[in-house]
């Protein structure tokens, strides 16, 4: 798991790192430049300094005395440089004529002309980089060098950039700490939330408080809370469908009790006759109601069904053999008319409990001695299902809820109708992608139209 | 006892049509509240059983509309919710009972002859007059300290007299305790019952007013 108090502490602390880096490099290389051109300077300065001494006072003859020689010219000795700069006087004919204390043997500088070079010179310690420089005085016959170590150049530089770094090293664990807190105290309002949040129970869905949140937050709780007021919604409508299906199968139950004590204290045979009677019908619609609820459940169930996709055909036809009986009772004429195409169309199992409800529903709404027609088409890459009667339609103020659970618009719970056909058959046509449309038929009538995507397997 | 029954369940309406005439009650029913207002336009009932949720609205709201109008007819409501909100809702709605689905008929009976006893006043689940002591729960009595049975439709016919002593009922009144509105009557079935009555208490406890109907005989 990414910690963002860790991932905001290594960016921070690297970030941090980078500036304190790139200054460090930054003044490592300003000093360089400066320290070369101050020491570029001093040599030029020296070089000619002891030209103008020997032009004043000759040559100061012994050659091996530091303090008597050159090195008495540049003034007093400081423990780093002392020992670092040394000078050479030659004649112009080639001939050394004097030296520091300390100078190599052989020439300082390659060059003859007057000017700035760098050498190498093996000294006692080994081969050393030198920077000289040359001052050539043709009045005095003298060819003056004076040089540094390179080494030395650096020595200083480095003083420098370490008088930088070390109090940067004994600060970065301190520094470390403060982002560490200081991120963690920003992030405060987080764990506030993360404690609200875990403090609630399951039953508790409120939205949470949007005042005095940090603005970063604030479009996460309102997020949240979208997402606390659809779950809400969601648990209503299935409380609501709880209490309904509780009532629609309490109500068949309440009948069917009433009738078997009827039955068992009935005083005549007519009586207990009825009584039975109207209790197998009851066992009869509760069984429906029961099927019903499975199918509603299993059209809105998330997880697909598996197994081999059923034809359309199959499905058809299963279905119009089930409802051969009710429709030849209601002397309804039962019409097929299926393109030839549909009828190796791959759909959904579900497809049969929506489909029999249609065509239930026509049947049950259509007047005797006419005809229930079931159409199945391609059109534009869709397959259309529809169902089509002549009954009197959906009353018009009944048709925004008429899909809705246990609807029944204004009709006693008469027959076998329990308000959960259409709640079925819309639900199954979401489920397998597609749409359901009822609307009345130009000539009289109701059409169910039911469109779903076309596939082959 | 005349019961209006407001039940749109096809099924069930008929188990307490057939069922509470079994138990001594004169019962009618409706499927919505448009038939029950209709109804409940006609005087005579003396409890009304009622479903709360029915095709054209909920049970409730007639109950509301009833008491708002005075009138204090006692119901009993009967419903699937049986949550406790929804008993408080009932009763604090003018409801005087309430019985959860799936109930006991027998239950069912015994709550609503309490509720008729209450409206009329009698603490004493049985009524007296002239020596007979009535149990309706029983369908059964005494008469001068003697067990008298009596057949479903003479009990109710005796029950309708013994309800308003003194009262005269026509013929009319009494058929429609008999059947409800909707069945047939032979014509002779109110003087049958009346004879049998009368044979097995007294020839004069039961006294016919010409041209008007019948009634109690006076207190001895």
């Amino acid at each position: 798991m990414i910690s963002i108090r860790r991932r905001l502490f290594i960016a921070l602390l690297a970030a941090t790192g980078m500036v304190w880096l790139s200054a460090v490099i930054w003044i490592q290389y300003s000093t360089r430049q400066e320290v070369s051109h101050v020491l570029d300077r001093r040599l030029e300065e020296s070089a000619r300094m002891v030209a103008s001494l020997i032009g004043r006072q000759g040559l100061p003859g012994a050659v091996h005395d530091p303090q008597a020689g050159v090195a008495g010219v540049l003034g007093p000795d400081e423990p780093l440089f002392s020992r670092q700069l040394v000078c050479q006087v030659w004649g112009l004919d080639g001939s050394l004529k004097s030296e520091s204390a300390g100078a190599p043997s052989e020439p300082l500088a390659a060059e003859a002309a007057s000017g700035f070079s760098q050498r190498e010179i093996r000294t006692e310690t080994g081969p050393q980089q030198w920077r000289v420089y040359t001052y050539v005085d043709e009045a005095l016959g003298i060819r003056v060098m004076v040089g540094d170590a390179l080494a030395m150049r650096d020595g200083l530089v480095s003083g420098v950039v370490m008088g930088l770094l070390a109090p940067a090293l004994l600060i970065l664990p301190a520094l470390a700490l403060l982002i560490w807190l200081g991120v963690g105290r920003g992030l405060q309002p987080l764990s506030e939330f993360a404690r609200l949040l875990r403090a609630r129970s399951a039953q508790d869905l409120r939205p949470l408080p949007t005042k005095w949140v940090p603005r970063e937050l604030s479009p996460m709780i309102g997020a949240l809370n979208g997402l606390f007021a659809r779950v809400e919604g969601q648990r209503e409508r299935e409380q609501d469908f709880t209490a309904f299906a509780a009532h629609e199968l309490k109500t068949p139950l309440a009948g069917l009790k009433t009738q078997a004590q009827i039955a068992k204290m009935a005083p005549d045979e007519e009586t207990r006759a009825h009584a039975l009677r109207q209790i197998l019908r009851g066992v009869e619609r509760t069984d429906r109601l029961a099927r019903q609820l499975l199918d509603l459940t299993a059209a809105e169930a998330s997880e697909q069904p598996t197994g081999p996709c059923p034809k359309l055909g199959s499905i058809v036809k299963d279905v119009l053999r089930d409802l051969r009986d009710m429709a030849a009772l209601r002397g309804i004429t039962l019409r097929l008319e299926l393109q030839s195409e549909t009828e190796m169309a791959c759909v959904g199992s579900l497809l049969a409990p929506a489909l029999r409800n249609l065509v239930e529903n026509a049947l049950q709404a259509s007047p005797e001695g006419e005809e229930v027609v079931l159409t199945a088409a391609v059109k534009d890459d869709a397959l259309l299902l529809c169902v089509a009667d002549r009954g009197p339609g959906i009353p018009d103020e009944d048709r925004p809820k008429i899909t809705e659970r246990f609807f029944r618009g204004g009709r006693p719970k008469s027959g076998t109708g329990s308000g959960l056909g259409l709640s079925i058959v819309e639900a199954t046509a979401l489920r397998l992608g597609g749409s359901l449309t009822l609307a009345p038929r130009a000539d009289g009538g109701e059409e169910a139209r039911l469109a779903l995507p076309l596939r082959f397997q | 006892m005349r019961l209006l029954i407001v039940e749109d369940d096809e099924m069930l309406r008929d188990g307490l049509l057939v069922g509470l005439r079994l138990q001594g009650f004169s019962t009618e029913a409706v499927e919505s509240l448009a038939d029950a207002r209709q109804a409940l336009a006609q005087p005579g009932f003396e409890a009304m059983v009622l479903d709360l949720m029915l095709p054209d609205g909920s049970g409730l709201d007639l109950l509301r509309d009833m008491r708002g109008r005075g009138n204090s007819l006692p119901v009993l409501v009967l419903t699937a919710r049986d949550q406790t909100p929804a008993k408080i809702a009932g009763l604090d709605a003018g409801a005087d009972d309430y019985l959860a689905k799936p109930f006991d008929l027998s239950e069912l009976a015994a709550r609503l002859r309490a509720l008729i006893r209450r409206a009329q006043g009698r603490a004493a689940p049985e009524m007296r007059w002239n020596g007979l002591v009535l149990d309706p729960a029983r369908m059964s009595g005494t008469y001068l300290g003697r067990p008298v049975q009596f057949g479903l439709r003479e009990f109710t016919i005796l029950q309708a007299l013994m309800e308003n002593p003194g009262v005269v009922l026509s013929k009319s009144q009494l058929e429609e305790r008999l059947y409800g509105w909707q069945e047939e009557v032979e014509s002779n079935t109110v003087e049958v019952h009346i004879h049998k009555l009368r044979a097995r208490l007294a020839p004069g406890f039961i006294r016919t007013l010409r041209g008007a109907g019948y009634r109690l005989a006076d207190p001895v």
